[in-house]
Order: structure tokens, then C-alpha cells, then sequence
């Protein structure tokens, strides 16, 4: 049985934790903000670890971005990945979802030239755009069937080229069968990431990262990419305002818990007079029928 | 058969990457260890940056570094409670042809400079802490690291691990580090739109201005306080010695929440939004707390060293200088085809003690000794000077000669004649 071949797409971001918004025109002010890997795509990244430790097979790692990107493809190489190529060029400045699945979608098939490809996987989303939509559109366009927000992957049968994924929704988990070659989005918090050791971070240290620009992805038309490829408007930007609310502290009696009960529900009420209005006029149905009983 | 390197550098701080380029350049195989996710993500300085040592390394840092602003005035300020007396030393000049002194942010400048290190042939890994030397006999032949499989062989380590040094103490190259040996920094970095801070200062540009002050805000504690400009931000702390902070039992945070409310600075710091609050140990032991620099495969660079020139807050400048004397030393050991022995390796203090690093040093080395034992020149000289200011500003009718001798009379009051007598040569000792 042969090993599957995976591609694991992942995006640099701005550090959300260190981020600015600039008080007056409210855009990211990336300008000294630590850049980092998506942190959902290290989810993707570690389930396509782990079926490589049970399967064998090989992982690419692909992202597209400026030349500082490969800071993000040299951490997927410490953690076990086997190749990372950067799809890097001016021309793909600006683009939005649409215009980034296009290129990827074109880059992976590149990739599949030099090998069949079995598996895509990446992140839920990222935590810059927080869209999700990329992954879905690389799957369109490359006509391989898509599974998002996967939780578990118990089941990967290469002879017979099936998978089944666990699928999680907000109404509970779906359990899923799918043919191969298909594209997995990973949901966060599903599995603990591993820690390199240190020949492997000395190996990906030293490995070289292919860079392709425009022509070595695969790509001739100048209007799908870019600015031009980017359909998307934003309309406005806002930095929302800062919330003053503070939490309170309420007191109440240890061996009375339905005095902090009764105290919280007058703290809500207070603040949400639709449901007092509610409440009270239950409370007059309520004494309406004890009266008619 | 672990692989070996003919270095491994351990930090990528100014002094680690300057030691790490140095080596590279002169064809070295150079393993650089990081403990913190990239090189900077850990580092906190004010920060200034001075040309010169950088300069030997990278003769071009102006057109690629990040560089904030250039200093084009620098001012001292002697605080009172409520006033304060300075000095101002403004020279737009030196925002012509190339300015020697820059405000920079260390987490991205330790980055680039490791980048640099990088391009010249450095392995650099990141979020790798190393635990230990690894020896044969005396001699230290290697590293090993909190990684699987984390054992690491090479001639010579180097060790740029900052402050703290835990890799000195553990290995008993350098004691544990005293609370009068080191200074505790905190600093809060507040973000302003650029033409608020062009209209405060009144700067545009790249112009930058920096501000250092002494006087009562450290309540009678040795240390100093800063303000400097950054493209978007100002960084603004104070820093006392640790056993002080001991002593009086004050938290830091106090402190400089009393600085920022200090009516010289509360209209400079007005409408910033605070965006990192961070805290440092910083080695002001100086000459006299520098450990043994090498021993038989190792030397110590930077801040690991104790190297800071606390009275002119030099310190990364030092540890570029520090790193590359360390990795020219090497590299002319090796090309000599000599051993890296403890007695080959004493090479580098020497070359230490005929530069300017040591010579520096050596001038102050009673200067801590000196504030520490007159706290008066800390308290009762910034009130006396400021009062005095104020006694001669003010016009009240009072003759001129008549405030003079006022002023006088107020410091003879204060320290007597033979006390001002001896806080002048006590003072002419320590700087001299």
C-alpha cells in the first residue's frame, strides 16, 4: 500500500494577539506586528502529520505570500513536513478569497503534475480574513470533494481510496465517507501539536524552500489574481468601541445559593427590559390561574 | 554521529548575531540557538541604538534595518517633585549625512539582525532552549537542548544568553547574579499617531528626541528614567537597582505610574494608548561584576557578560562589540590552527581591555558605590538645584545678589561646606 500524497495550504498572518488598530482611519496597522502561522492551519498540519506517522506517504506545505512567508513554511518543515514551496509574487497583491483559491488551486495542480495528489488539508479558517472561504474554493476548482470543520479522521483506506471524517456541526457530528482525492478544512482544537526535535529543526533549517512566482504556479491570466481577480468591496471599516462594562461582583450567602440565584436574575432584568416585561407578565398569568383554581 | 559545528552561539540577541556573523563570514560552520519563537520576541530595551559597532559589521544598516527615528536632541532632566531643571542638546545637523544614534524597536530589529546572520550562512533555530554544557573533562564540547535527541557537538560556544545567563550560573562560570548587581526596567511603550509626536516634540521626519532623567522620582533609589520617540510610539520607563527596589519596598509599577504623572511629562505622554508593558532585568554591576570571560571552549558576549555602561546607557552597542571581539578571536585561533583552550582563548579579554568596552567600564567602576552611599546626591541636589532655579527666575523685587546668597545660604544649609566640598571630589571620583 502506498503512502497518501498530502498538500497542507498555510497562510502567515499578523499576530492577532499583538495587533493595532489605527484610532483614525481603523485599519490593521501591520507595521511592527509579529507575523505568524495561522495558528488554525497548525491543526491541519498535525492531522496531516499523523496520518503520515501511521500511513507513511509525504507532506507538501503550500502558502502563497510575500517573501517573509517562508518564516511561516519554515515552521511547517521543523514540525515533519517534507517539502514547502511559497507561491510568491507582486502580481498576487491584494487578493481576496476568490483570487487566492484561483492561485492555489492552480499551484496544486502543479504539484499534482510531479505526483497524483491525495489529500488537501487546511486550517477552519484564518484568524486575519476569519472568511473560510479559501479552502471551499480551492475544492470548487480543483473538483475534489470537500469536508470542513473535520474534527477526527479515523478512517484513511488508500486500496480502496476512501476516507471517513468526523464533521462537526452546530447540530452535532456527522460521520462522513468520501472518495479520494478530496480537501479536508481542519477544525481548531483537535489534537496537540508536537514538539520537533532538534535534528529535524536543524533539517529544516537547512532545507531549501521552492519559491514560484505567477509562471511557476501555473498561471496566465493576469484577471484572476491580484486586485483585478478581487471581486471584493469593502464598504466600510470600523474599529468597534471599546466596551466599558466591567464585571461585578455580587455578594451573597454560601448556604443560601438561591440568594446569589435570586440577585443575578434581578441583575439581568435590569438590564434586558424586554424579558422583565416578559417575566412579569408571566408572573400575572401565573397568579391569574392559582386565583381561578 | 552527532553532527558538529565549529560554533554554537547561544541566544540571537545583538551580541549572539554579531558573534554568529562574524564567525560565518570567516567561513565557520555556526549553529545559533534561540529560545524565544524569532530572534527579538523576547528582548526588551528602550532602545537605542548606536551606530558605530553595528557599523563594523554592516557598513549599509541605514538603507535595511528597522530603524524608528535618528536622535536629534537629547535632553537631561534633574526632577523635583513638581519641576525640573535640564539641558538640551539639539543638533538637527545630525540628521544629515549619517546619524549615529537611533530609536529603534528591538523586536524587530533583533530579527533583522539575526536575518542577517542568517544570509551570511548561520543555521539559526528558534524556540530551542539549551540546558546545559556538555563537557569532556573541563573543556565544553557542545550544547544539549530541551529538544528530543537535543544533544549538540562544536570547538567553541559562545554564550549571548542574556542577562540572566542561566547557562553561565549552571555551569559555574559566573555566581548567581546579586540584587545590587542588576537593575530592574520597566517600560511601557505608548502609541501615538505620527503628527501628534512631530507636534510634541517637534521633530518631523525621521527626527527623534530622547530624554533621560534623574533626580527625586527614584526616591532616593540609584537609577534613571527615560522617554524616547519612536516612529509611532513613545517609550517611557524607569530602572532602579533591584536591591533598592528591595529596600524601599516600592512595586516599579509604581513608580512609573508616578513618573507619567509628573507634571514635566503628563502633556507629553497625554492620549497615548498603551500597547506593551514590559519589565527587564538590565547588568549595572559593571567593571567589577564581569565574570571570566572563557574558559576551554567557551566565551561569554553581551549582556551574559555584564557588559552595560550604565551612566551612558550603552548596552546593545557593547554587545555587538562584545560578539564580534569573541568570534574574531576564534576565527584567529583557528586559522592560526591553535586550540581553543582556556589559556589560547584569554586572547579575547585582552582584546576587550584595549577597547573602548573595557576602558569604558573601568572609568565608572565607582560610580553605582558612590550614589549608593550619598542618596543625597539622589534627593536633596535635584530639589536644591531646582529651588535655586526657581529663586532666580523668580521677580519679586528681591536684588539679584540678595537671591544668590539665598541660593547660597540654601545649600550650605543643606550639606555644609565640607559636605559640598567632599560631594564634589566624591563626585570628580566616580566620573573621572
Amino acid at each position: 500500500m502506498r503512502g497518501p500524497n498530502i498538500v497542507v495550504c498555510v497562510k502567515q498572518v499578523p499576530d492577532s494577539a499583538q495587533i493595532r488598530v489605527h484610532p483614525v482611519t481603523g485599519t490593521i496597522m501591520r507595521q511592527g506586528v509579529p507575523a505568524v502561522l495561522n495558528p488554525y492551519d497548525l491543526f491541519a498540519l498535525e492531522e496531516a502529520l499523523r496520518i503520515k506517522d501511521r500511513l507513511g506517504g509525504r507532506i507538501v506545505a503550500l502558502c502563497m505570500g510575500p517573501p517573509q512567508a517562508e518564516a511561516a513554511l519554515r515552521k511547517a518543515l521543523s514540525l515533519g513536513v517534507d517539502d514547502a514551496v511559497l507561491v510568491s509574487d507582486r502580481a498576487f497583491a491584494g487578493s481576496d478569497t476568490l483570487a487566492t483559491s484561483f492561485a492555489l488551486a492552480n499551484a496544486i495542480r502543479r504539484l499534482s503534475e510531479e505526483k497524483p495528489i491525495d489529500l488537501v488539508f487546511t486550517g477552519k479558517q484564518t484568524i486575519d480574513g476569519d472568511t473560510g472561504q479559501v479552502g471551499p474554493g480551492v475544492a470548487k476548482r480543483l473538483g475534489m470533494h470537500l469536508l470542513s470543520y473535520v474534527c477526527r479522521i479515523p478512517i484513511l483506506d488508500m486500496d480502496s481510496g476512501t476516507i471517513v471524517a468526523h464533521r462537526w456541526t452546530e447540530r452535532g457530528v456527522q460521520v462522513l465517507t468520501s472518495r479520494l482525492p478530496c480537501l479536508i478544512t481542519v477544525l481548531e482544537g483537535t489534537s496537540q501539536g508536537r514538539f520537533a526535535s532538534l535534528p529535524e529543526m536543524i533539517r529544516a533549517a537547512r532545507q531549501p524552500i521552492r519559491v514560484w512566482d505567477r509562471k511557476a504556479a501555473g498561471i496566465e491570466d493576469l484577471t484572476k489574481i491580484g486586485l483585478k481577480g478581487s471581486p471584493t468591496v469593502v464598504g466600510k471599516v470600523f474599529a468597534p468601541s471599546r466596551r466599558s462594562e466591567r464585571a461585578e461582583c455580587i455578594e451573597w450567602e454560601p448556604d443560601h445559593p438561591e440568594t446569589a440565584v435570586a440577585l443575578l436574575w434581578e441583575k439581568v432584568l435590569a438590564r434586558q427590559p424586554e424579558w422583565a416585561a416578559m417575566a412579569s407578565a408571566d408572573a400575572r398569568k401565573d397568579g391569574e390561574e392559582a386565583r381561578s383554581e | 554521529m552527532k553532527e558538529r559545528f565549529d560554533a554554537i552561539v547561544v541566544g540571537a540577541g545583538p551580541a549572539g548575531s554579531a558573534a554568529a556573523l562574524t564567525l560565518a563570514r570567516g567561513g565557520r560552520k555556526v549553529l545559533q540557538i534561540e529560545r524565544g519563537e524569532y530572534p527579538g520576541s523576547k528582548n526588551v530595551q528602550g532602545a537605542i541604538l548606536y551606530a558605530d559597532s553595528l557599523q563594523k559589521l554592516i557598513p549599509n544598516f541605514r538603507d535595511e534595518a528597522p530603524l524608528e527615528r535618528h536622535l536629534i536632541e537629547q535632553r537631561l532632566w534633574i526632577l523635583d517633585d513638581r519641576s525640573y531643571l535640564g539641558s538640551t542638546f539639539r543638533s538637527p545637523a545630525a540628521s544629515e549625512a549619517e546619524p549615529d544614534r537611533y530609536t529603534i524597536l528591538r523586536a524587530q530589529f533583533d530579527k533583522w539582525f539575526a536575518k542577517k546572520a542568517e544570509e551570511a550562512g548561520v543555521l539559526l533555530i528558534c524556540e530551542t532552549t539549551v540546558l546545559d554544557l556538555l563537557r569532556e573533562g573541563k573543556r565544553v564540547v557542545g550544547v544539549r537542548t530541551d529538544r528530543e535527541d537535543g544533544e549538540v557537538y562544536a570547538d567553541v560556544v559562545i554564550l549571548a544568553d542574556g542577562v540572566n545567563s542561566v547557562l553561565a550560573r549552571k555551569a559555574g562560570i559566573r555566581p548567581e547574579l546579586g540584587a545590587g548587581e542588576v537593575a530592574l526596567a520597566v517600560k511601557e511603550v505608548l502609541f501615538y499617531p505620527q503628527e501628534t509626536l512631530e507636534d510634541r516634540f517637534g521633530i518631523q521626519g525621521e527626527e527623534g528626541v530622547a530624554i533621560e532623567m534623574v533626580g527625586k522620582i527614584t526616591r532616593g533609589m540609584v537609577g534613571t528614567a527615560f522617554l524616547y520617540t519612536n516612529k509611532e510610539s513613545l517609550a517611557v520607563g524607569i530602572g532602579c537597582l533591584l536591591s533598592d527596589f528591595r529596600r524601599e519596598k516600592i512595586p516599579p509599577y509604581v513608580l512609573l505610574e508616578r513618573l507619567k504623572e509628573h507634571p514635566a511629562l503628563r502633556p507629553l505622554l497625554r492620549d497615548g494608548e498603551m500597547k506593551e508593558y514590559t519589565a527587564h532585568l538590565i547588568p549595572e554591576g559593571g567593571y567589577r561584576s564581569i565574570p571570566k570571560l572563557s574558559g576551554d571552549g567557551w566565551l561569554i558576549v553581551g549582556d551574559a557578560g555584564m557588559f552595560v555602561n550604565s551612566v551612558h546607557r550603552e548596552g546593545s552597542n557593547l554587545a555587538m562589540e562584545t560578539g564580534r571581539i569573541a568570534a574574531e578571536t576564534v576565527l584567529e585561533l583557528k586559522e592560526a590552527g591553535a586550540p581553543l583552550t582556556e589559556s589560547n582563548l584569554r586572547l579575547y579579554r585582552r582584546r576587550l581591555e584595549s577597547s573602548f568596552v573595557m576602558k569604558d567600564l573601568r572609568k565608572y567602576r565607582h560610580v553605582h558605590e558612590v550614589l549608593e552611599n550619598n542618596r543625597h546626591f539622589l534627593t536633596t541636589y535635584p530639589e536644591l538645584v531646582n529651588r535655586a532655579a526657581e529663586t532666580l527666575l523668580r521677580v519679586d523685587g528681591v536684588d539679584k545678589r540678595a537671591k544668590e546668597r539665598e541660593i547660597a545660604r540654601s545649600f550650605r544649609k543643606r550639606r555644609s561646606y565640607r559636605g559640598l566640598l567632599s560631594d564634589a571630589v566624591k563626585l570628580w571620583r566616580a566620573f573621572r
